[in-house]
């Protein structure tokens, strides 16, 4: 067991992964002889060599047109779009080709890939560079989505995407890179389409996803000295979803609070809430209260950003004024 | 545009009987997707390769077993190039059980990976990349595999076809970049539309590519530049930008008359049509009439033959509409 930063984490995964499997290999922009703008990607090229970890121009279109080949083709590839806000240059590549050409082909062609990226606010770069677009990949029937909270799901999630035989979208959240963690020696290797809950109280269920876990699990600790008992899960997996897991621990609550740093309209919690109110309606106590970031795009200024974001402050008072 | 009584090329007579039996198969089939749409049988869109089959039909006879091809929405021609059968291809077409797909992709998806072809895509520009994927995964492996990637002269303008012939050729990946120059991006000129006079061989310097124009009407020119690209990707000195003038017959699309074309520019390209032009081409070479007549007459009939096996085939199990989202054969995405 040791501790691990979650940009350390990404570096290990990919080189757990790559001295297990020869077909895995790694491109982006930035990402071999510099070892990534994060700093997430460090060593590869040392241990892997340039034949197996790439550095491209600055092409995303080319850059996942190229995993999408070389996936169909026998390889299993890593791409790494730098900002998750980049994905808007090349979502053609996502979501006309990769998401769809094993359906149109009737199953003839697999995309076993992953492409990660800097995903989400909170370092005051602006509109174009602090996006949460899981919802957008959310939306592509063919994509699966993953967005780890902390260094452990890191490897293990991302080792999971990469063993995965169709493509996943895997949500690095920019803010936790230098967040640290326990980590247990040796392979580690999760499971996608898993929740997690990481603790349990009786009064709420909190379901949060990335940057927003940690910010879910403060607001808990403050509610419970106020004598709220909350269940927080972390989501982990946006597809496949861990529904159970999610209906389970609402059932058992009477309550569901989302905490989502999407915008609004049509988040991930949408998708919960409609869910959690066909199939455990009668079991909900009150109404299903979704925090989120407004339906704006995000300013720069520390001070408009902060309170954009949904913040653990937020969290309280939107479960303590419903739960009271 | 080369002369157009090249220099005969040292091409073996059963080559060139093989690049006229495709042609004509390509032309057969073409009408009759044509007939059966007028027919309602063949819904949605097409898109004919009516006037261009000696590009494709070159490369399907240069390339090997295992190489891979990447075709466009028009990729008929491209796809029957590397032996597909045209019964699934005419089945896909019609939305049958039988189809190449099962009836999943249509017209504008076609994808036969058993034969290399790797898919037809439908948004411009896209599969330039994807091709480069297959390439980085042939040269990674050392297989010696190549992939042809066919597009237009509309391609040359969206900026995927700049981000992947760049990156092919920074990578020295085993590609081939087949633009077809049919004069129009769908209804407009292309020289309307470009600031150079060819859209994809004026390009190549940028990527530090040779350009090439060539006669994509005339199949013994496009097959030697055909064997040379691929030979040239194979061998390791990296990708080629071809650029084949050439002339669809109809419009851009099923939608389209192609009204918007001089009657002049139409005839003279008739006068200049590859199959006919072939067979004059045969015929001089001394093959004697009666065998082409007999290959004709083998290929009408196999169109016919297809046409019948495509028609019979049932449309799709409505289970089909729920499978093979996911490698494991679903579209669940929860527990």
């Amino acid at each position: 067991m040791a501790q691990l930063t979650y940009r350390a984490a990404v570096a290990r995964a990919i080189a757990q992964e790559m001295r297990r499997d020869d077909s895995v290999v790694f491109l982006g922009e930035d990402v071999a002889a510099a070892g990534g703008v994060f700093k997430a990607t460090p060593g590869l090229l040392d241990e892997f060599g340039a034949e197996r970890v790439r550095d491209t121009p600055i092409s995303e279109q080319a850059i996942l047109g190229a995993a999408m080949g070389a996936a169909m083709t026998g390889l299993r590839p890593i791409a790494e779009i730098m900002f998750a806000d980049f994905f808007a240059v090349a979502w053609d590549i996502v979501v006309n080709e990769i998401a769809k050409s094993r359906y149109m082909t009737n199953g003839q062609v697999s995309f076993p890939l992953v492409i990660r990226s800097g995903n989400g606010g909170g370092l005051r770069f602006g509109a174009q560079h602090s996006q949460s677009v899981e919802n957008w990949a959310m939306a592509v029937p063919g994509l699966k989505v993953i967005a780890p909270s902390n260094p452990r799901d890191v490897i293990g999630l991302l080792a999971a995407a990469v063993r995965d035989p169709d493509p996943v979208l895997f949500f690095e959240h920019k803010a936790l890179y230098a967040a640290k963690g326990e980590v247990p020696d040796g392979e580690i290797v999760d499971e996608l389409g898993t929740a997690r809950v990481l603790r349990r109280g009786r009064d709420c269920t909190i379901a949060a996803l990335g940057a927003m876990v940690p910010r879910a699990l403060a607001a808990a600790g403050q509610l419970s000295s106020q004598g709220i008992e909350a269940t927080v899960v972390d989501v982990r997996s946006l597809v496949p979803l861990d529904t159970a897991t999610i209906l389970e621990t609402v059932a058992a609550t009477g309550r569901l609070f989302t905490v989502e740093e999407n915008p609004r309209l049509c988040g991930w919690g949408a998708e919960l809430a409609s869910i959690v109110s066909e199939e455990c309606f009668h079991d909900l106590d009150g109404p299903i209260v979704r925090i989120t970031t407004p339906h704006v795009p995000l300013p720069a200024a520390d001070v408009l950003e902060d309170i954009a974001l949904p913040s653990v402050a937020r969290v309280v008072e939107s479960v303590r004024t419903a739960v009271g | 545009m080369t002369s157009t009584v090249p220099d005969l090329p040292d091409i073996a007579s059963e080559t060139r009987m093989e690049l006229y039996r495709l042609q004509l198969e390509m032309r057969h089939f073409e009408k009759r997707a044509y007939d059966l749409f007028m027919q309602s049988l063949v819904k949605g869109t097409s898109h004919l390769s009516l006037g261009q089959e000696a590009i494709a039909a070159a490369f399907g006879v240069a390339m090997m077993p295992g190489d891979w091809t990447f075709a466009t929405y028009r990729g008929h021609a491209h796809t029957l190039a590397r032996g597909v059968p045209m019964t699934a291809v005419l089945a896909e077409l019609m939305g049958r059980a039988n189809g190449l797909m099962g009836g999943k992709g249509g017209s504008m998806h076609l994808t036969s990976v058993e034969h290399g072809v790797m898919g037809s895509y439908a948004i411009i520009g896209a599969h330039l990349t994807i091709a480069n994927g297959a390439a980085w995964s042939a040269q990674y492996r050392r297989s010696g595999q190549v992939a042809v990637c066919f597009f237009g002269d509309g391609t040359t303008n969206i900026g995927a076809f700049h981000e992947a012939v760049n990156f092919a050729a920074v990578w020295k990946l085993p590609v081939v970049f087949v633009c077809e120059n049919n004069l129009y991006m769908e209804y407009t000129p292309i020289a309307a539309v470009t600031a150079v006079d060819r859209p994809a061989a004026d390009r190549a310097a940028a990527y530090g590519l040779e350009p090439v124009v060539v006669d994509g009407n005339d199949a013994d020119v496009m097959y030697q530049t055909a064997v040379r690209a691929v030979e040239r990707a194979r061998s390791g000195a990296g990708p080629s930008l071809i650029e084949a003038l050439t002339y669809r017959h109809g419009g851009h699309s099923r939608a389209d008359p192609g009204k918007y074309r001089p009657a002049e520019e139409i005839a003279a390209w008739l006068e200049r049509d590859p199959v006919p032009l072939y067979r004059s081409r045969l015929l001089s070479l001394g093959v004697p009439r009666a065998e082409l007549e007999r290959l004709e007459q083998a290929v009408a009939e196999a169109v016919d033959l297809a046409t019948e096996e495509a028609k019979a085939g049932p449309p799709p199990a409505p289970e089909l509409l729920m499978s093979d989202v996911w490698a494991d054969g679903g579209s669940s995405w929860r527990n």
